[in-house]
């Protein structure tokens, strides 16, 4: 068991729980704090692997803005303890069936897979976000652009639509 | 060294986890929460990939995948906000005006 | 050589006729109708008798004349069946006997018609029949006779169901033309033999080929033996033998005249002239020959012993044709093709005459049938009593009437025939003589039982007079025939040539008269003196049965009530028919073929299509639940689904090197 081993097992675990802590939480506001854990261990788990700069983005990004997002909306809505209504039948039927199946496809697949190789930490000879910052302006320029569009769209988007009406 | 499978096998995991709450929540948001978590777990994935072979393809997906997400809770959420003042419930079972 | 080259004149002029008056006459007086149906009838005859004069003027090398080609019916690969008509001296025969019997019958039917509905559409049909007849006579191929009688077929249940507003007219007419139906499948199968194994119908390449074929043996079924009992197959429907003649008793439903032509003189005898015609396969098949003569005689025999105990005067003479068409087959069953076709030509005189002159009693007793209501009218109606009195003495074989020589004939062939054994031959000679005999009293007791005796029916009611001189004009000149239409034949009793055989020598072949020649006139005379006594014997019975002793028959039928009943409902052939063979084919019609294929099966089909729409759309629906968890369900079912098809379906290729 090598430290690395070990570390990694530590950090799976605790994405686990928090994504288990996550569907078994009635109050939304609970169900966000587990997202939030389950970010912060997949961050480790990118700095294990050596991607520090998608770790590093993962937390700004998704920990900082998106999250934080999701908590300013439910305090603004003020969610509270989830109903139980059960007015679908076919997702009380079918859905554990279908979880149970999609899991088993997924891993039957990477069982057979032979993807086997290690991943293993990158030295300085990869520097990790020179290399990513070569790639991002030069192959996938256009993209990048067009991504930043995208960004203006949606928050053009999110203030027409949660502005008040006009009375 | 950790092996890539591993890594692979926790995206399946979280995942899978994802869709569960996806399929078995009733919050609006929470269902929400569900997508962000499944995106996360494929990122996880691409990074492991990435660093599998070498290339940095795979991050720089990563770094396109987070930027969607991004604008995509922003505008979720603002439709969950107005959809949550019209029917003055986050249920989304309360949310059947298509139903036959 | 102007007629030889344009045969077709011959039948296509009472087609013209039949159009005519079918399409224009329904409006004009009798007159006019009969003008053109007798006129094209006549004239069609008349260019019969040229073309017989010309044929028979021929010089020897022109002999036998080619079939004359006028256009290609059908054309399909390796077949050709043409518009071929022939002439041969067989031809002759059937040619003056379709055309002159059927041109008397015409002038009779416009008297005995004449106050009838419907008189336009009569002609019609008779002329259409003549038509069909002389095509079927004439063809040179198998495929157009078959046409021709398929046509006798369809005329046949039109005139039978002529009066088609009475129930039992129209079922008589279905009756024929279903039954004639049966005997048509066996005689196509046997054409389509015929043409498989000899790649053509033309009468005469298929009796070029089959000529020098090995004869199959007695008891083997080779090609020819099988082909020949098909085409005795459909015979046996067209002529009314066993086991298909119930069609033709029925048939007298039709007015008289039809039941002269069409029943007794011509198209009856369709059947005989196809075995004649096809006498070289025939007798390269002797199994097939045995059959004929077989069903022939008993044929010949069962009919004779139904028409003991009829009382409706034209069923008594229906059986009596079934009978005498029995001895034809019997003669052709032998052998003796050329005296089946003499007592085919004498048949016709004595049998159309018989028929008309029951018309005639028919007409003068104002429409009653049942010889037990008539009686005494041997004063009354003088022409109609001797001429029917000519046809009698014929039909029993009176010495020099025309029936004596046929008859004569047939029986003594038979009597020599050794297909089979010699005793199969004295047994169908003895048979055929019992039968004989069964002729002569029925149809004394006829003659007894309609002219002679006490007037059983009221004279106030009944009006019974003489028919006009256009009914009584065709009796006549066939009373003439009937008595020296048979003198042909004469010669050969003190050691002359038979002219009739000799005449058909070139078709038949000389093989009948040469080699038994000697022997035969030897047999003839006192074999000939066996007839008459017979015929004598049956002629006294009826006269102390129906004369003598006028209640000793009804104390007779009495006694054997058994029997009589049996003969007077025909075996219960009918009934046997009706429960065996018609019953459970209605059943299988309404059962399985109405209920179970067609209402279940296609309707179902079609109605089970659009119903499963429905539901499939009703079941669908449910899809469309407006719930946003079930959809999101769907999403996850989708994406399994495409899942799989990525990693475990090879053939999408998708994704090669990743599953092991």
């Amino acid at each position: 068991m090598t430290p690395q081993l070990a570390i990694f097992f530590v950090l799976a675990a605790l994405a686990v729980l928090g994504a288990l802590s996550l569907i078994m939480q009635r109050h939304p506001i609970h169900s966000a704090l587990s997202l939030i854990v389950v970010m912060i261990s997949l961050a480790g788990l990118y700095l294990l692997m050596g991607a520090e700069f998608v770790a590093a983005v993962q937390i700004i990004v998704y920990g900082g803005a998106i999250m934080v997002l999701f908590v300013f909306v439910i305090m603004l809505l003020n969610a509270g303890v989830e109903e139980r209504t059960n007015v679908s039948k076919l997702a009380g039927i079918a859905g554990i069936p279908l979880a149970v199946a999609l899991l088993g496809f997924l891993a039957v697949v990477i069982a057979r897979s032979n993807a086997g190789a290690d991943a293993g930490w990158q030295s300085g000879a990869l520097a990790n976000t020179k290399e990513i910052s070569m790639m991002l302006f030069r192959e996938f320029v256009y993209p990048f652009e067009l991504t930043s569009f995208l960004i203006l769209v949606a928050i053009l988007g999110a203030i027409v639509l949660a502005q008040r009406e006009k009375n | 060294m950790v092996p890539t499978n591993y890594y692979l096998i926790l995206s399946a995991v979280i995942f899978g986890l994802g869709v569960v709450a996806f399929i078995f929540k009733r919050n609006v948001i929470t269902i929400f929460m569900s997508i962000e978590l499944m995106l996360n777990a494929v990122n996880l994935a691409f990074v492991a990939f990435s660093q599998a072979r070498h290339q940095s393809d795979g991050q720089v997906f990563v770094l396109f995948v987070i930027v969607v997400a991004a604008a995509e809770a922003a505008v979720g959420l603002g439709i969950i906000i107005l959809t949550a003042r019209n029917r003055q419930s986050l249920n989304v079972e309360r949310v059947d005006l298509l139903k036959l | 050589m102007l007629l030889l080259d344009h045969l077709w004149i011959i039948p296509l002029l009472p087609l013209l006729g039949s159009a005519i008056n079918g399409l224009l006459g329904s409006k004009w007086p009798n007159k006019a109708v009969n003008s053109v149906a007798l006129g094209t009838t006549g004239l069609s005859f008349l260019f019969a008798v040229e073309a017989v004069r010309e044929f028979l003027s021929l010089p020897q090398d022109k002999l036998p004349f080619p079939p004359q080609h006028y256009f290609d019916w059908i054309v399909a690969g390796n077949f050709r069946a043409g518009f071929d008509l022939q002439i041969d001296q067989l031809t002759v025969v059937m040619l003056l006997v379709v055309t002159g019997v059927g041109f008397l019958i015409h002038i009779y039917s416009t008297g005995y018609m004449a106050h009838e509905g419907g008189y336009y559409r009569f002609f019609s049909y008779m002329n259409l029949f003549m038509f069909f007849m002389l095509i079927l006579v004439m063809a040179a191929n198998y495929a157009l006779l078959f046409v021709g009688w398929e046509g006798v077929g369809l005329c046949s249940y039109l005139l039978i169901g002529f009066y088609f507003l009475k129930k039992s007219a129209s079922d008589a007419g279905n009756k024929a033309f279903i039954v004639n139906r049966i005997g048509d499948f066996g005689f196509m199968l046997g054409m389509f033999l015929l043409f498989r194994t000899f790649g053509t119908l033309d009468f005469v390449t298929v009796f070029q080929k089959a000529a020098p074929m090995q004869p199959d043996a007695l008891g083997h079924l080779g090609v020819l033996t099988v082909a020949c009992l098909l085409l005795f197959m459909g015979a046996t429907g067209k002529s009314a033998q066993l086991p298909l003649y119930v069609w033709l008793p029925d048939a007298m439903e039709g007015p008289t005249p039809v039941s002269a032509l069409i029943h007794a003189a011509t198209m009856v005898t369709a059947g005989v002239y196809v075995v004649a015609r096809s006498h070289v396969l025939f007798t390269h098949a002797p199994t097939a020959m045995l059959v004929v003569a077989i069903v022939g005689c008993a044929t010949a025999i069962f009919a004779a012993s139904i028409g003991l105990v009829q009382t409706d005067i034209k069923k008594v003479l229906a059986y009596s044709t079934v009978s005498q068409l029995g001895y034809m087959f019997l003669a052709c069953g032998v052998g003796a093709f050329s005296a089946g076709i003499f007592h085919l030509m004498t048949h016709a005189f004595f049998k159309a005459l018989l028929f008309l002159a029951a018309g005639s009693v028919i007409h003068a007793m104002g429409g009653e049938q049942d010889m037990r209501h008539m009686g005494g009218l041997s004063k009354k109606i003088k022409w109609t009593y001797m001429t029917m009195l000519t046809a009698t003495l014929a039909i029993t074989g009176a010495p020099l009437f025309a029936g004596f020589f046929s008859k004569d004939a047939i029986l003594l062939a038979s009597f020599q025939s050794e297909n089979g054994g010699a005793t199969t031959g004295h047994a169908l000679y003895a048979v055929g003589l019992f039968a004989a005999l069964l002729t002569s009293f029925y149809m004394f007791r006829l003659i007894f039982l309609t002219f002679f005796g006490k007037q059983k029916y009221d004279e106030h009611h009944v009006h019974v007079h003489e028919s006009p001189w256009s009914m009584l004009g065709p009796l006549v000149i066939l009373a003439v025939l009937s008595i020296f239409g048979g003198w042909f034949a004469l010669p050969s009793f003190w050691g002359g040539p038979d002219y009739f055989s000799n005449f058909l020598a070139p078709v038949f072949g000389g093989g009948e008269s040469a080699a038994a020649e000697a022997a035969t006139h030897a047999l003839e005379l006192p074999l000939a003196g066996v007839a008459v006594l017979t015929a004598l014997i049956g002629f006294v019975i009826a006269f102390w049965l129906y004369i003598s002793r006028p209640g000793k028959a009804d104390a007779l039928a009495k006694s054997m009530s058994g029997a009589y009943n049996t003969l007077l409902n025909k075996y219960y052939v009918d009934e046997l028919y009706a429960a065996t063979v018609v019953k459970p084919l209605m059943w299988i019609s309404t059962n399985v073929l109405w209920k179970f294929i067609d209402v279940g099966g296609i309707d179902g089909t079609v109605n089970g299509i659009a119903t499963s729409a429905k539901s499939i759309g009703d079941t669908v629906r449910h899809a469309q639940s407006g719930n946003t968890r079930s959809y999101a369900v769907w999403v996850v079912i989708g994406a399994l689904v495409v899942i799989a098809v990525i990693f475990f379906w090879p053939a999408a290729g998708l994704v090669s090197g990743m599953v092991r």
